[in-house]
């Protein structure tokens, strides 16, 4: 039946089709070790079960990625967004303690806006050291990687600063339409990006700069001012991240909130199959990617892998699901089946091996 | 000189009287897959003498001393050294013979001291650890030998790259070399720097190394060469003494066609007439850069071609580079309709509807992970800004009329740029700038390495565009296809504009002259 063949193999050749596979064998070894995983049940109007927390506490981690995946597709990195993340969380929850009425709704509501606000800056400050200075972005944003928790720790003067409103932790916690409302908003915001995106020509100016920044130069991409905009958006979804994270707790802690979130966020990136390189960049795979990450960590405590073989067992899968993804992984488990591989400076080994 | 030589050469003569060649290369071949890179090409490097490795792009000079250097293996032919036949398998063998080579690009370590770079590799010991005051006072010692004022102990990332390429050079000389290989060493020095260059030159060939030199500049070939060997599509066509061989005789060599062939190609110049009597739409006032063009003033006006013609490296793409604001000028301005301001970026030309495809496809034009549709609305969408998408309807509208007007295969507008062939590439780049509607064109070499049909097809273009009243600068290494599609010419030479005409019957010969220099005297030069 050749038409389901091409069927298969144009599915087979989609770019999602490597991690979904991966998330759905992540989750069928979780069944097979619990045969109750997948149970979610309902009470009280939210649904409750593995699933369910898998997505709430994707959450974060998918909000980073998102920013993180334009960054990334420019070429760039973002290293800072774990200590943004942490400064968003010490501001806004300094503001909550320190406002007049420490459980009012528009207490919160404010206390995050201007939080976001200056992630928005701290973003663009990243921007302008990457695009205008033309400083590395691995350097750049590790400026802001190590002075961002300096900043946060400053701003809550050392201390666990604890609030007390029912508004914010709902953040985290809160529920609408049966669901947690972390995962929604993370999904809202993935909505956004997809948007902001492609149905502007942001994504495919961002594609351009990162493919061929010379060419894009040339056709008068202003360059500049898209790589701030990456670097200000992914400011802002770090923000994001970090009310949730503080709000899942009531409380910040500004030497561990967000910590080595960055390295989850461009593992996400990467699984989703967006290129370290730059250029064309998947929001669904980041999507995808994020859900792993979090199934990733549920696992872990699921089968009963022994905490100190915690960060051993993540690394094993991780480098499996790279390897799955790439090509040239691939093809050269195919070669080594049938033979000697195709060395691209063939003409020159040719000669060597004639007699001359 | 009027009568030339073209007959090929069947290899250089042995000539009694010379001394013994150091190297001698007899009828190499050298094939990649089915083209030949190097079809029996012999060459002979005599001690004391400076050899100038000449030809067009293409023409196998690297391919010629990467065989000599072993990176290469040779398919048939011999090479001796000393008279000794050698094969060499790898760079380290035809070093360790006494053949070094400086390349274009200076490969040194820019962290590293002076001294550090010219021993690399094989630094002066003590007791197993590196003796520095040793190895400094080598380095010293070689390049006061070879005249180079330099601190061995500075850092060589402090030095202008035309100290960095004799520091290159004094290493080079180092490992007692009796070859030594200058690829293009000239070609980001200026003047001084380059003299600098030759006095090094001279003191090594007085020594007795027999040096290869390859360059674009036929002034410095004719200022520091002995002797040539010209290369033409990976075929020998002559070795000659260069005092015996005139500039036009070695362009006419380089480039070689029948003349009278070519004299005869009827030139398709159309009835129309560009109007000189308004004001320029483009005009360069003493534009030019360091290291890349003299000041040179041009005029451009709505509806005719300029053809920039000379050889590679004669300041043709620098000089539209510089239009473009691709690269930004250090002397003159661009006045754009009468505004006079200097370029700082491509974006300020766009904005002034100048448009630019780059000579280098791939690097510099194709988006290759986007599509056929998105590479084409590049410029376009890059002008309206990100927040402004182009609606799909004019998007669908434009990208279909493009398909079809300069018939791009496959018609698919989702197909992914890389995998469409150079032909197709380039007629989508030139689409991409057609759409932002310019009044200026600049297109450098649009017609390099496509088929014939895509070539012909362009062409028809350019000169359809020009009828319509756009301004057009067209450069090609091809002079045939200049002279059918210009109006004027403008000829350079050396990183200059060395004359302008009105391409009025003017012939390949006419323009061959013009480029070696005879035809200078009754034009006068212009600067």
């Amino acid at each position: 039946m050749p038409e389901t063949a091409t069927g298969l193999q144009r599915v087979l050749r989609h770019q999602l089709v490597w991690p979904v596979l991966a998330l759905v064998v992540l989750l069928l070894v979780n069944v097979v070790a619990k045969p109750g995983f997948f149970d979610i049940r309902m009470q009280d109007g939210h649904l409750y079960g593995n699933l369910i927390d898998i997505v709430r506490n994707s959450a974060p981690v998918l909000l980073v990625a998102l920013g993180m995946t334009l960054v990334i597709a420019t070429r760039g990195i973002d290293l800072s967004v774990g200590a943004i993340a942490a400064i968003s969380a010490a501001v806004a929850c300094t503001r909550i303690v320190g406002a007049g009425d420490e459980g009012a709704l528009t207490t919160a509501v404010m206390a995050c806006t201007y939080a976001l606000a200056v992630c928005i800056v701290l973003g663009a400050w990243n921007g302008f050291l990457v695009s205008v200075l033309g400083i590395q972005p691995i350097i750049a944003t590790l400026v802001l990687m190590v002075a961002g928790r300096g900043i946060s720790m400053a701003i809550t003067d050392g201390q666990i600063t604890t609030v007390h409103n029912s508004w914010f932790s709902d953040l985290a916690t809160g529920y609408v339409l049966t669901l947690p409302l972390a995962f929604l908003i993370a999904l809202g915001i993935t909505a956004l990006t997809a948007l902001l995106t492609r149905r502007t020509a942001l994504g495919m100016l961002i594609e351009a700069v990162g493919i061929n920044p010379e060419a894009s130069r040339l056709a008068g991409v202003r360059s500049r001012t898209i790589i701030w905009t990456v670097y200000a958006f992914s400011g802002f979804c770090a923000g994001i991240a970090g009310l949730v994270i503080a709000a899942n707790t009531n409380s910040v802690n500004a030497n561990s909130l967000g910590l080595w979130i960055e390295l989850d966020a461009i593992l996400a990136v990467v699984i989703g199959g967006t290129s370290l390189a730059g250029g064309r960049f998947s929001l669904l795979g980041t999507l995808v990617g994020a859900l792993f990450i979090a199934t990733l960590a549920r696992t872990v405590n699921n089968i009963g892998i022994p905490s100190e073989l915690n960060y051993l067992f993540k690394a094993v899968v991780v480098i499996a699901v790279c390897l799955l993804q790439s090509p040239k992984a691939r093809s050269a488990f195919r070669v080594r089946r049938t033979g000697g591989p195709a060395v691209p400076a063939a003409p020159v080994l040719e000669k060597a091996g004639s007699p001359s | 000189m009027t009568q030339m030589d073209l007959q090929p050469a069947n290899g250089p003569k042995a000539s009694p009287d010379a001394p013994r060649p150091v190297v001698e290369m007899r009828d190499i071949s050298i094939t990649f897959g089915s083209v030949h890179a190097l079809d029996e090409v012999s060459l002979r490097l005599l001690p004391g003498e400076v050899h100038a490795l000449m030809g067009e792009n293409g023409a196998g000079k690297s391919t010629l001393i990467k065989a000599l250097t072993g990176v290469y293996t040779i398919d048939s032919g011999t090479v001796l050294v000393g008279g000794e036949e050698h094969e060499f398998s790898s760079p380290a063998a035809s070093q360790a013979a006494g053949i070094s080579t400086v390349y274009q690009e200076v490969n040194l370590l820019p962290n590293l001291t002076v001294a550090e770079n010219m021993l690399l590799g094989r630094e002066p010991r003590r007791f197993g650890a590196i003796n520095v005051r040793a190895m400094n006072r080598r380095a010293r010692a070689t390049l006061e030998s070879l005249g180079i004022d330099v601190d061995p102990t500075s850092e060589l990332g402090e030095h202008p790259i035309a100290i960095q390429q004799l520091v290159a050079i004094a290493r080079a000389v180092d490992v007692e070399a009796r070859v030594l290989i200058l690829d293009e060493p000239t070609s980001s020095l200026d003047a001084d720097e380059v003299s600098k260059l030759f006095e090094v030159m001279r003191g090594l060939r007085d020594q007795g190394v027999a040096i290869v030199f390859v360059s674009h500049f036929l002034d410095q070939v004719y200022e520091i060469a002995d002797r040539m060997t010209v290369l033409r599509n990976g075929k020998l066509v002559a070795e000659r003494m260069v005092a015996d061989t005139s500039q036009l005789d070695l362009v006419k060599l380089m480039i070689g066609r029948e003349l009278e062939v070519l004299d005869r190609i009827d030139r398709k110049v159309s009835a129309r007439t560009a109007d000189e009597s308004g004001s320029p739409v483009l005009k360069a006032l003493g534009v030019g850069r360091k290291g890349s063009l003299e000041a040179t003033d041009l005029e451009l006006y709505d509806g005719e071609v300029i053809g920039l013609a000379g050889l590679l490296g004669s300041g043709r793409t620098e000089l539209a580079r510089l239009l473009f604001g691709a690269d930004a000028s250090d002397t003159g301005e661009v006045v754009i309709r009468s505004e006079r301001r200097r370029l700082r970026s491509p974006r300020h030309a766009i904005d002034r509807k100048v448009a630019f495809s780059s000579e280098d496809r791939k690097a510099e034009g194709v988006v290759g992970d986007l599509t056929v549709a998105d590479n084409m609305l590049l410029a376009l969408q890059a002008s309206r800004g990100w927040l402004r998408p182009i609606p799909q309807a004019t998007r669908t509208k434009l990208v279909e009329r493009y398909l079809q007007a300069l018939d791009i295969r496959p018609a698919d507008p989702a197909a992914l740029m890389r995998n469409l062939s150079g032909g197709n590439q380039q007629k989508v780049l030139l689409a991409r700038w057609l759409i932002t509607d310019p009044e200026i064109l600049i297109l450098d070499e649009p017609t390099r390495g496509i088929d014939i049909g895509a070539k012909a097809q362009i062409q028809a273009k350019v000169a359809e565009l020009a009828a319509q009243g756009m301004a057009v600068v067209f450069i090609s290494a091809e002079l045939e296809e200049v002279l059918r599609l210009s109006d004027r010419l403008v000829v350079m030479r050396d990183r200059r504009k060395i004359d302008e005409l009105p391409n009025d019957d003017v012939t390949v010969s006419d323009v061959l002259e013009i480029i070696a220099g005879e035809a200078r005297e009754e034009e006068g030069p212009r600067a």
